[in-house]
């Protein structure tokens, strides 16, 4: 604020407050006491108004606050540049508290910076913090029970986009992903779009088409294979999905799979880098891997078992 | 001091009541119009892109600010959930701002970049598919209708003439960057750009 606004506001201010001071003393000066006097030519209908003064009470409590706003303003910033006695900013307080809380809460998120992802997952008192932190930040896309939705990760069973290491679960939540899968309409034409969708059914085994499934194979080759494999088990490289486990983040019926091919898809993680710290990025990470346990053990049996 | 005199004539006691009144906002707004803070854009702050701009008037249209504020207070629980308290030099540009004063839904100031353009869009057509406890309602009507952009200009040029720095190219350029596009890339693009320019924390 500029010196002339300073001075503006500092002389409004008291004089707003010296003026009510001399009003209320001015006004119970002239009154006459005793409700004894009538106003002059002030009666209806035999009704007169009298000139009575302010309850002593009210007098005192009026002055009171009169008080009250010069000890505040004292103390608080209110007159101008004038930053009061106390130095209090609302800035202040917040950063006070912000540092006050990390101070208190941050070491019991630290501890278990030092604990593997894996070792974590066993932890309960760990998983229901990293639980807290998935609801606030994670669940939104992924949904409140990381059952994930059409484009979102599902995040409880065993397949992953993007890599299931340490490593690799923190950069997704740090970092955030860009998924780049490109329109297809134009190289594979619209009645290439419908085939190369059966033949993606076929590598999961789900029912096709099989005539028409042979007839992308060779395009299969020619354009898929770069990113999802030969074998259609796709590269957490480049977050490519893999087309054998029937599992489907945009769908996987035949038609939601042509639509995939026609228009391309560009699924997205925001970065979560500045939005959460290391210590809590490492304790949801634990989380999001404690979820696909019990999906990682039915697939280990299984392939045990063939 | 005979306030008979006050009393009894109206034209002064409507004038001098209007004296007091005003007491308050001459202190607490008039100086606002000069002071440094509220009249500084943050560092980086550009006027809306056309496409954002429009994604603002629909903002305002369906009423997204009866619900939802644009107004990160400085107190922790709000700055550890929402990122950096507001400040005023991030609204500079704003006519009129869109603070709100009632939170149905989250705090929106710094939602930039917080979701993906696919998540807004899922949950613009239906909240419920991707936030299933949401109470928000579906704006389907946002991706069926198309933006032909031929006022988008004379919006800019409305809004320069009351500050805000839009250049000639700005408005030449508008109607070519907005028109095809549906109202729900507008509101996109318009959600995807609020509250980028300060740290989250």
């Amino acid at each position: 604020m500029t010196v002339f606004w300073s001075i503006f506001v500092t002389v409004v201010t008291i004089g707003t407050l010296l003026g009510s001071y001399w009003l209320l003393t001015t006004t119970r000066k002239s009154e006459v006491k005793d409700g004894a006097h009538l106003e002059k030519d002030h009666t209806f209908d035999g009704i007169a108004e009298l000139e009575t003064p302010l309850p002593r009470w009210w007098y005192y409590l009026f002055l009171l606050t009169i008080a009250f706003s010069f000890a505040y303003l004292a103390l608080f910033p209110g007159l101008g540049n004038f930053k009061g006695l106390l130095g209090w900013s609302s800035t202040g307080q917040w950063e006070g508290e912000v540092a006050a809380a990390a101070e208190r809460y941050n070491p019991l998120f630290e501890r278990y910076l030092d604990t593997p992802l894996l070792a974590l997952t066993e932890d309960r008192k760990a998983m229901r913090m990293g639980q807290r932190i998935f609801g606030n930040y994670c669940a939104q896309c992924h949904g409140s029970a990381a059952q994930g939705a059409h484009g979102f990760p599902n995040l409880r069973d065993h397949d992953w986009l993007w890599g299931n290491s340490e490593a690799q679960i923190q950069a997704s939540i740090r970092q955030g992903r860009q998924a780049a899968m490109p329109s297809w309409a134009a190289p594979l034409g619209e009645e290439g779009v419908r085939a190369m969708a059966q033949y993606v059914r076929s590598l999961s085994g789900a029912a096709h088409d099989a005539a028409l499934a042979a007839e992308a194979a060779p395009k299969y080759s020619l354009f898929c294979v770069a990113c999802h494999g030969p074998a259609g088990t796709g590269n957490i490289a480049l977050g490519a999905p893999n087309l054998t486990d029937n599992i489907w983040l945009y769908g996987g019926s035949a038609d939601e799979i042509a639509f995939t091919l026609r228009h391309g898809r560009n699924g997205q993680m925001p970065s979560h880098e500045g939005v959460l710290d290391d210590a809590r990025i490492h304790l949801v990470a634990a989380y999001v891997l404690s979820l696909s346990k019990g999906a990682r053990a039915a697939a280990t049996s299984t392939a045990a078992g063939q | 001091m005979n306030h008979d005199l006050i009393e009894r004539k109206t034209g002064l006691m409507v004038t001098l009541i209007i004296l007091v009144i005003s007491l308050g906002g001459l202190v607490e707004i008039l100086p606002l119009f000069s002071s440094e803070s509220t009249t500084t854009p943050v560092a980086g702050l550009k006027p809306l892109a056309a496409l954002e701009l429009e994604g603002r008037d629909i903002y305002i249209r369906e009423g997204c600010h009866v619900c939802h504020t644009q107004m990160v207070r400085p107190l922790r629980t709000e700055t550890e959930r929402y990122g950096h308290y507001s400040v005023a030099g991030e609204s500079v540009y704003e006519h009129p701002f869109l603070w709100g004063s009632k939170r149905t839904g989250p705090d929106l100031a710094r939602v930039g970049g917080r979701y993906s353009d696919d998540w807004q869009r899922a949950h613009l057509y239906n909240p419920r598919a991707v936030v299933p406890e949401s109470t928000m309602p579906a704006f389907p009507w946002l991706f069926e209708r198309t933006l032909d952009g031929e006022e988008t200009a004379a919006k800019m040029k409305a809004l320069a003439t009351v500050g805000v720095p839009y250049t000639d190219a700005d408005m030449a350029g508008a109607q070519r960057a907005v028109a095809g596009h549906s109202e729900a890339d507008a509101l996109v693009a318009y959600l995807q750009q609020l509250g980028t320019l300060l740290s989250r924390r």
